[in-house]
């Protein structure tokens, strides 16, 4: 009786009825998906082929690639939501997260698996080498060059910039103006490294000596006023890899002065007001309350800058190429891979860059596994 | 005795603040003076850039030119030389250096030793530098030739920049860059947050561990894949270098604020019969702009002022601002009309962009900085 029911509407039409709409429906759901691949499929062969104004090019470029995203999830969804119910709820989800896994698998788990065996491969990937290119990561001289530089600038770089974020968010926390101030420190976020090693570049600039030269650099002016001679400072080793960390330190210190900023607003007044009555110094209560209170705090700004350092590039790229005793290990990985064409050392120095994050890749799963029930 | 208390106490507040902003002006001054310097020559004519430096456009204290004396003809330049309306004899070498008279002028000489004109200078205050141009910014944007005067009075001439061309293709570039990140993360978010299904926990701790990973590691095989799909200097190839690299802050941050949204909105949707297609588009999207908005300045940032992914995916054959601008380092290192002028443009639309909306980046910053 109840098939019956059923079965009506379908009998109404006549089986040859059914057939036809069912088929329909499977044409269109065939229909979309290509008429949508034929459509990004041109638009990617216009973007790249085709000779038009830039303006219009770039145009195209925008809505194309934002449009085609969103279409493809649109369209996909329609796919998905035009199957039985219960098919339609086992693999929607996958619609949603699918991208990113398939995107996050493509670009950064698959290959740190391909490194890893392109580590122990010869420059162009075809022959077996065993540790050869890890023995050149880690003895080489050039390499250990590059592991003292990055220990400077992980040692330096990491400890001013936290050191000098700490010092103005404490002073800021004391005046009115703090708003302005804060902006000044931090605005150097904003600014690319190629366009701070310009603005560095130029501070550092060096004419040399001879009649009626004017240095035009502002620090071997200043040099010259106290009666200094001026100097090549990225020219001197070791202390150029300080004139070049110093760079780091204008860019970072706004972000370690953020971040510890609002720990320390966080800092209960009553904690400290008590410890102002019983007869704490500010110095005390600085060392004393509000270190203690903004450790973890600390610590987490303290290990982003720590890998940002440890993967710096940009800034000796621009201002030394590595050069004159300023090598780092990222520099030297781009060296190895795109000037000198070593696929095997490149992938070698790249594994040895994913070792030193290890330790804080771990600290991160546990905090998360801590954080919350997932 | 009270009111001597009140009024020490009072005197020290007022002392410790002009202390305290005392110090903050001057660590603000060292970290603008950079910028401000880059700003300034940017605008000056190339001679004068290279013969002073760019703090004298301000008005300062200096030797100025008030009159020149010609050595009678004849006088030997090389041996001590006596000159007329000033008493003793000097050297050439000495004159080059500069000799200081009496009542306060300096004697300097012209050129070499055959000119026979030495300058007669004053010290005097000199205002504001007003001799400043916009040709700079013309030369480096429209890929003209440029010409301009050295330190030494040569004419040089150079092939142009097209920074204009460069300033487009960052945009194309950082836009579809910011934005597909950000939808592709949005959805995943919202999959990771809301729906079901197997392997979920494993693959989100998967995303937790990707966030330190240097993107160095992904490059050898990425650029491998790029050269066989003929995707490298495309448009295409970088937006999704720069997805793959941003996901997994972007899924983070905002599963974090999803995961964080109330329950029952989201349970009378599905009650009302709502897919979740709808209840994405039409609640979750609008519901997490602020979210969205922070990653989003975060992502732009980034992209914009990256270099070494768009180093190594486009190349030379679609030059960004910032590649163009590093190129401009290499190949004319000593030209700094075209240097500052071109950092400037490359640093306008981020600042622009910083200063609109800094209030979202901290709030960015904040959430994103638990990465480590």
């Amino acid at each position: 009786m109840r098939e019956n029911n059923v079965m009506k509407p379908v009998s109404k039409g006549g089986i040859l009825g059914w057939f036809a709409t069912s088929l329909g429906r499977i044409l269109v759901s065939i229909f979309v998906p290509i008429v949508t691949f034929i459509v990004l499929w041109q638009g990617f062969l216009f973007l790249r082929n085709s000779k038009v104004p830039q303006l219009v090019l770039v145009l195209v470029a925008i809505i194309w690639g934002v449009g085609g995203v969103a279409l493809l999830f649109a369209v996909s969804n329609w796919i998905i939501e035009k199957l039985p119910g219960e098919w339609t709820r086992r693999l929607q989800p996958f619609v949603f997260v699918g991208p990113a896994l398939a995107i996050l698998a493509w670009y950064l788990v698959i290959p740190t698996i391909r490194t890893f065996y392109a580590s122990f491969m010869d420059a162009n990937g075809f022959h077996f080498v065993g540790l050869a290119n890890y023995v050149y990561a880690l003895t080489d001289r050039i390499m250990l060059e590059a592991f003292r530089n990055n220990l400077l600038w992980l040692v330096f770089g990491t400890s001013f910039s936290v050191g000098f974020g700490l010092l103005i968010s404490i002073l800021t926390d004391r005046t009115r103006y703090e708003n302005i101030y804060k902006a000044v420190i931090f605005m150097p976020m904003a600014i690319s490294f190629v366009g701070a090693g310009v603005i560095w570049k130029f501070i550092y600039e060096y004419k040399g000596t001879g009649s009626g030269i004017q240095e035009i650099g502002l620090l071997n002016a200043i040099v010259l006023g106290l009666g200094g001679h001026s100097q090549p400072w990225l020219d001197i080793p070791p202390w150029n890899n300080f004139f070049l960390i110093v760079i780091m330190v204008w860019l970072q210190t706004g972000f370690a002065m953020v971040i510890l900023s609002s720990a320390i607003k966080g800092v209960p007044a009553e904690l400290l007001e008590a410890a102002r009555i019983d007869g704490a110094t500010e110095i005390q209560a600085f060392f004393r309350i509000i270190i203690p209170q903004i450790q973890g705090t600390l610590l987490t700004v303290s290990t982003t800058i720590l890998i940002f350092s440890l993967k710096l590039f940009d800034i000796v790229r621009v201002m030394t190429g590595g050069n004159n005793g300023t090598n780092v290990i990222a520099n030297e990985f781009y060296l190895e891979r795109f000037t000198f064409g070593d696929a095997g050392r490149a992938s070698s120095i790249a594994i040895v860059l994913l070792i030193a994050v290890i330790p804080v890749m771990i600290y991160n799963l546990r905090q998360f596994r801590e954080s919350r029930a997932f | 005795m009270d009111t001597t208390k009140s009024h020490s106490f009072k005197q020290q507040k007022v002392l410790s603040s002009i202390l305290v902003n005392g110090i903050l002006i001057l660590i603000c001054l060292i970290w603008i003076i950079p910028t401000v310097g880059v700003l300034v020559t940017s605008f000056r004519d190339s001679q004068d850039i290279f013969t002073t430096g760019w703090w004298t456009v301000f008005p300062h204290r200096t030797y100025v030119i008030t009159g020149t004396i010609k050595l009678p003809k004849g006088t030997d330049a090389n041996g001590p030389m006596s000159i007329p309306g000033i008493k003793g004899q000097y050297t050439f070498d000495q004159l080059r250096a500069g000799v200081k008279t009496s009542d306060g002028r300096q004697l300097i000489w012209y050129g070499n030793k055959r000119t026979l004109q030495i300058n007669e200078q004053k010290l005097q205050w000199v205002g504001f530098d007003t001799k400043l141009t916009l040709k700079n910014y013309s030369d480096v944007l429209n890929n003209a030739n440029v010409n301009y005067t050295d330190a030494n009075g040569n004419n040089v001439s150079r092939q142009g920049d097209n920074l204009l061309g460069s300033f487009l293709n960052s945009i194309a570039v950082a836009v579809p860059a910011t934005i597909i990140p950000i939808l592709i993360a949005a959805f995943a978010a919202y999959g990771f947050a809301w729906l079901n299904f197997p392997g979920r926990k494993l693959l989100f701790t998967i995303v937790v561990a990707l966030l330190v990973v240097p993107l160095q590691i992904a490059l050898v095989p990425i650029v491998q894949d790029y050269t066989k799909l003929d995707l490298n200097g495309t448009y295409l190839g970088i937006w999704l270098a720069h997805t793959g690299f941003g996901l997994p802050l972007a899924v983070y941050l905002l599963f974090n604020y999803i995961s964080g949204l109330p329950r029952d909105i989201l349970e009378s949707a599905f009650i009302d019969g709502a897919s979740n297609f709808t209840i994405f588009t039409q609640l979750i999207l609008p519901l997490s702009v602020p979210a969205l908005a922070s990653f989003a300045i975060f992502q732009f940032l980034w992209v914009w002022n990256d270099y070494l992914v768009a180093l190594v995916f486009l190349g030379d054959k679609t030059l960004v601002l910032t590649v163009t601008l590093a190129n401009m380092v290499g190949e004319k290192g000593q030209d700094w009309q075209l240097l500052t002028a071109g950092a400037f443009i490359s640093m306008m639309l981020p600042l622009a962009v910083f200063f609109a909306l800094q209030r979202y980046f901290v709030r960015g910053l904040m959430a994103g900085s638990v990465k480590g």
